[in-house]
């Protein structure tokens, strides 16, 4: 029977209620009496000599307070990158100075060259009309292969070249990996894009600069994921303020999907401003600025090579892949093609040698960073379809083929550094051949076929990896941060407490989530629980929410927390029992002795705690507080088998999802409800991502996918009934809960099933034309099927995303 | 936006006097020009609203003509047209979403006439008669071009007449992102002939396909488009599609709205 509470319970989102009453408090409504308003004027070239930015005329216009130029910023710190990456000779990534205002040149179109600061936005916007900017174009690099060139332009003059770092992983196996390929009886090829993709999340970046002179107190809200992480680069890094004299909340968040991680200019600009100008600063990007000053997502072009033996087992796989870091290095762009991407490359595969190689490259384009999946599912991407063409180049089904490689004994360790804790990839196969009803897919094609479409299976398996650890590890690749979470529990007098987590929540329903584990732990009602997050003045230093980590790092933290809270009630319950601390035992919020009807309930020892007239005070502290920091010895490997059914309109290329099916192995779930959502949305921006989205520059570095009139997200329409289940569950074995972490899955795991039943679905008329490349537009089926006709090869070419669009 | 002054009238010759004013500018349900004043693409000085005229507004049958009014609603269109020309009614039934049908208007699109908008291709196809405050003009020396019409300065459409044919069929297959149409074609079927439009194709805007009209006149099924093809040159390539894609969308959605009413 389902439960009505705590953990396994379906509980209601409570934050829904604000956010769906008006009632939600997101940092655009947050209005300081006195403040002033920010307008950024941007480049609208993609590379050029930044000569003069003449701001006279513009500082004399109505309501002007102060207008700000990279000038300003010459003595301020450079927007720091949060992760060295050392390249394959051992050398350390090339990190150039990212300004908070461009100085000397402009690098991308988006990048901020002035601010004005005025009484009104409109006010700020006319000003900043009246700046005079001279800028000398120069030739931009925006296709990747292009800018590694010699003698191509290069976006950082004090850089050796456009290569950041070139990558290899493990370099050390390399030769070990080429001769099997040498050895192998059978290599399948694959050359794909991973196209570039704009976060979106509903609600855009705002940042509003509060100075206090009283006691010399900078404050920042911001659309943050991780406030605290923001307040350590900001204030350490760029501005040189001390912790203790800088708060950053970041309060309800509308989405971030990875976006929200990084420190951005505009945050440290609000700031700075704040106590330049001795006004409170406000700045809410418009739709229109997130699309070119947002840091973007994906962006790789890879080759990647599966060396089978004559039994069709991998032995062997090699990967060469150009990552986009755009023009800048982005808090943790360095590591999301390399640690996070190159640690996934085996899979759920036993294969034994593996070779990654992996080139960064600068470009004048908007810097590239993580976005939900974040090189788990380029890996994924790469791996899946790989398998996938392997399959079909030997007349085996791919299904088969999988379950041959499957990793099945655990713990595993991989080729590429990562010890697999636990799984069952069989299992979640099995479920999703029931689920998605692969036994009526021929009946279905049938029906298909008889209206004249076409319709295709595609399946993919994936692993990824959750909740990024342990901190000394993740030190040694070049995290310049620990990844550890804290929690602080305040148990109230009267029982009620208030559980203040480094996580933060922008749409998981953390609040909810973690009450039901803290209310689970102690067996009260979850409404005793208020889950407090997102400003670094109310809780312990925290690292934030990204890479589902929130429940495996942050509920661990939580979990940690609470057993010390239960361990000094279990004390002054025995105290008041008047029995052995070792027979006290805690049940539906009570205590009680072993054996005995004697109990005392939850509150009387909340209450004893903090008026302690009756209490061991010889032993223990009154109070009922406490705080834990929770470090990870691992990741967490959440896995599964997803399956899409198409139906291609041979006419028009047009493709619609009919079916999609997701068996998760997400270890234990604690809200089954808000993990089938998480997966929900995962597999909208996983599906769009294959099916629609595609940021496209051209080749003068103009953004053509600029607005939701070029940049097509899904809609509900475009999206059928997903059929999901996460009832395969192998727990975690290194973390209390047993969890694995969900948010990210479902991005991760659907492109290649949706690529791959569009292919099945041209073979199944006739067009078997190896690869196409995502977004599976129309217009990109129906130039593959005919030019499949005419010209063959060019079908999965290695495109670039400079020229999206097959002729 | 920058700041305008925004008039109000309640008759089209209050209206026209208006837009006699320095820099003012026709504002309708403002599902183009709002965005572009938001983006400061345009700084009128004035903007003259036209959805206040309540001569301007709804739709009725006058003789053996469905007369709408300029100012009237896409969602009206759709809800009171169904009873008298089914055709156009699903045409303004799927352009945009509630919110755009809510506030665009026919006489605004018409008016704009965007290369990839749903309305010119109805009005073309039909053989519609655009009424403005000065004259009549007939649709095929309407449209002359990507966002080109044959409006004069201070012109306003005031009304659209709309010969009804004896059946009619909208094709629209969307551009995936702004939802216009990345190619549609209108066909009617009149008793004296037939009439194809083609919008989201051309870089000429809205266009009738001649070579097909001809062939439907003689026989009247998918099957007398199926080996018709439209050039290449001069169509739409962008990143949604390339103008060859665009081209052969021309035929496949030609065919599709001939077979639905055949």
């Amino acid at each position: 029977m389902p439960k009505d509470g705590g953990i396994g319970a379906s509980s209601k989102r409570r934050e829904d209620v604000r956010f769906l009453t008006g009632a939600g408090n997101y940092t655009d409504d947050i209005n300081i009496r006195g403040q002033a308003h920010v307008f950024f004027l941007r480049s609208d070239v993609a590379h050029g000599t930044l000569n003069n930015v003449d701001t006279s005329e513009a500082e004399g216009m109505p309501g002007v307070v102060r207008i700000f130029t990279g000038a300003d910023f010459e003595a301020v710190g450079s927007i720091p990158c949060g992760w060295q990456v050392t390249d394959r000779h051992g050398d350390p990534m090339q990190e150039p100075r990212h300004p908070v205002l461009a100085h000397g040149k402009v690098r991308h179109v988006g990048e901020p060259i002035a601010a004005v600061v005025a009484e009104t936005l409109g006010q700020a916007r006319d000003a900043a009309e009246a700046i005079v900017v001279e800028i000398d174009e120069l030739p931009a690099v925006i296709d990747m292969k292009e800018a590694v060139k010699d003698g191509a332009p290069k976006v950082h003059d004090d850089l050796t070249s456009n290569l950041c770092y070139d990558w290899g992983f493990v370099e050390e196996n390399k030769d070990a990996v080429n001769k099997a390929f040498d050895d192998a009886a059978h290599v399948t090829t694959l050359e794909l894009v991973n196209n570039r993709l704009v976060a979106n999340p509903m609600e855009p970046r705002v940042a509003v600069g509060d100075y206090s002179r009283s006691d010399d107190q900078h404050t920042l809200y911001t659309t943050s994921q991780n406030p605290h992480v923001i307040r350590l680069l900001m204030g350490a890094f760029v501005l040189g303020i001390p912790e203790h004299k800088l708060r950053v909340v970041a309060p309800d968040v509308g989405g971030g999907f990875g976006t929200k991680i990084f420190h951005y200019q505009e945050e440290a600009f609000c700031t700075f401003a704040a106590k330049a100008c001795n006004r409170p600063v406000k700045w809410t990007s418009s739709r229109s600025e997130a699309f070119i000053s947002d840091a973007h997502g994906r962006d790789h072009v890879t080759k990647i090579e599966l060396a089978l033996d004559g039994d069709n087992n991998f032995t062997a796989i090699r990967t060469d892949t150009y990552a986009n870091m755009g023009a800048y290095l982005s808090t943790f762009a360095p590591s999301v093609p390399t640690w996070l991407h190159g640690t996934l490359m085996a899979g759920n595969y036993k294969t034994p040698l593996i070779y990654v190689n992996v080139k960064a490259v600068f470009t004048n384009t908007v810097p590239v960073d993580a976005y939900r999946g974040a090189g788990r599912p380029e890996a994924t991407y790469q791996l899946e379809r790989l398998v996938d063409k392997a399959a079909h180049e030997l007349g085996v089904d791919p299904m088969e083929l999988r379950r041959q490689n499957f990793i099945t004994e655990f713990p595993y360790a991989t080729p590429v550094a990562v010890e697999y804790d636990t799984g069952d990839y069989n299992a979640t196969l099995d479920k999703l051949i029931e689920i998605s009803d692969k036994a009526g897919f021929e009946a279905r094609r049938k029906e298909s076929e008889a209206k004249g479409k076409l319709r295709g299976f595609g399946m993919n398996c994936y692993i990824e990896a959750c909740g990024i650890a342990p901190s000394n590890l993740v030190g040694q690749l070049g995290a310049r941060a620990g990844l550890y979470e804290s929690a602080t529990v305040r148990v109230n007098a009267t029982g009620g407490l208030v559980v203040m987590t480094g996580s933060h929540s922008h749409g998981q329903g953390h609040e909810t989530t973690f009450s039901q584990v803290v209310a689970e732990m102690i067996g009260i009602d979850e409404s005793m629980v208020d889950i407090v997050h997102g400003d670094t003045a109310k809780v312990p230093m925290g690292m934030g929410t990204y890479g589902s980590r929130s429940i495996a790092v942050g509920g661990s933290a939580m979990v940690r927390a609470t057993e010390k809270i239960i361990a000094k009630a279990k004390k002054i319950a025995s105290h008041l029992l008047e029995a052995s601390e070792s027979d006290i035992e805690l049940k539906d919020g009570a205590f009680s002795v072993a054996g005995t009807d004697k109990s005392v309930a939850w509150g009387d020892v909340t209450l004893a705690a903090y008026v302690p007239h009756n209490y061991p005070l010889e032993d223990i502290e009154p109070g009922l507080e406490e705080t834990a920091f929770y470090d990870p010895s691992n990741f967490t490997y959440p896995s599964g088998a997803y399956a899409c059914e198409v139906e291609l309109d041979p006419d028009t290329g047009h493709v619609t999802i009919e079916r999609f099916a997701a068996a998760d192995d997400f270890g234990n779930v604690i809200n089954p409800m808000i993990v089938t959502g998480q997966v929900h949305g995962g597999l909208a921006q996983g599906i769009g991502q294959a099916l629609m989205e595609n940021c496209a520059y051209d080749s003068d570095g103009q953004l053509l996918s600029a607005s939701y009139m070029d940049y097509a997200m899904p809609r509900a329409s475009d999206l059928p009934f997903y059929s999901v289940d996460h009832s395969c569950q192998t727990p975690c074995t290194h973390n209390p809960l047993g969890v694995k972490g969900c948010g990210e899955a479902g991005a991760i795991g659907s492109p290649p099933a949706v690529v791959n039943a569009v292919l099945d679905a041209m073979r199944s008329g006739g067009k078997d034309v190896g690869h196409i490349d995502m977004p599976v537009t129309p217009a990109r089926v129906w130039a593959a099927m005919h030019g499949a006709e005419a010209n063959a090869a060019r079908v999965g070419a290695v495109g670039s995303n400079a020229k999206p669009q097959p002729e | 936006m920058y700041n305008f002054e925004v008039e109000r009238p309640t008759s089209v010759s209050n209206a026209v006097a208006a837009l006699g004013r320095d820099e003012a500018q026709p504002l309708s349900g403002g599902q183009t020009l709002i965005p572009t004043l938001k983006a400061r693409l345009a700084a009128p000085s004035v903007l003259v609203s036209l959805t206040g005229i309540e001569d301007m507004k709804g739709v009725r049958m006058e003789g053996d003509k469905l007369c709408i009014g300029g100012a009237t609603t896409h969602a009206t269109v759709m809800r009171e047209a169904e009873a008298h020309y089914p055709g156009l009614a699903s045409l303004a039934a799927r352009i945009g979403d509630p919110a755009v049908r809510n506030r665009g208007t026919i006489g605004g699109s018409l008016a704009n006439n965007d290369p990839s908008a749903c309305y010119p291709a109805g009005a073309l196809g039909s053989g519609a008669t655009i009424v403005t405050n000065n004259r009549e003009i007939a649709a095929d020396d309407y449209f002359m071009g990507m966002f080109e019409t044959a409006l004069e300065e201070d012109e306003i459409v005031t009304e659209v007449k709309f010969p009804v044919p004896d059946a009619a069929r909208y094709e629209k297959f969307i551009q995936p992102a702004s939802r216009f149409p990345l190619v549609a074609a209108f066909v009617a079927r009149f008793s004296d002939g037939v009439r194809v439009a083609i919008t989201g194709a051309s870089e000429n805007g809205v266009f009738r396909w001649t070579e097909a009209e001809e062939a439907l006149n003689g026989n009247f099924g998918a099957d007398a488009v199926k080996g018709l093809s439209v050039s290449a040159d001069g169509m739409i390539g962008d990143l949604h599609g390339s103008s060859a894609y665009r081209a052969h969308l021309v035929g496949v959605m030609t065919q599709r709205a001939v077979a639905s009413i055949a």
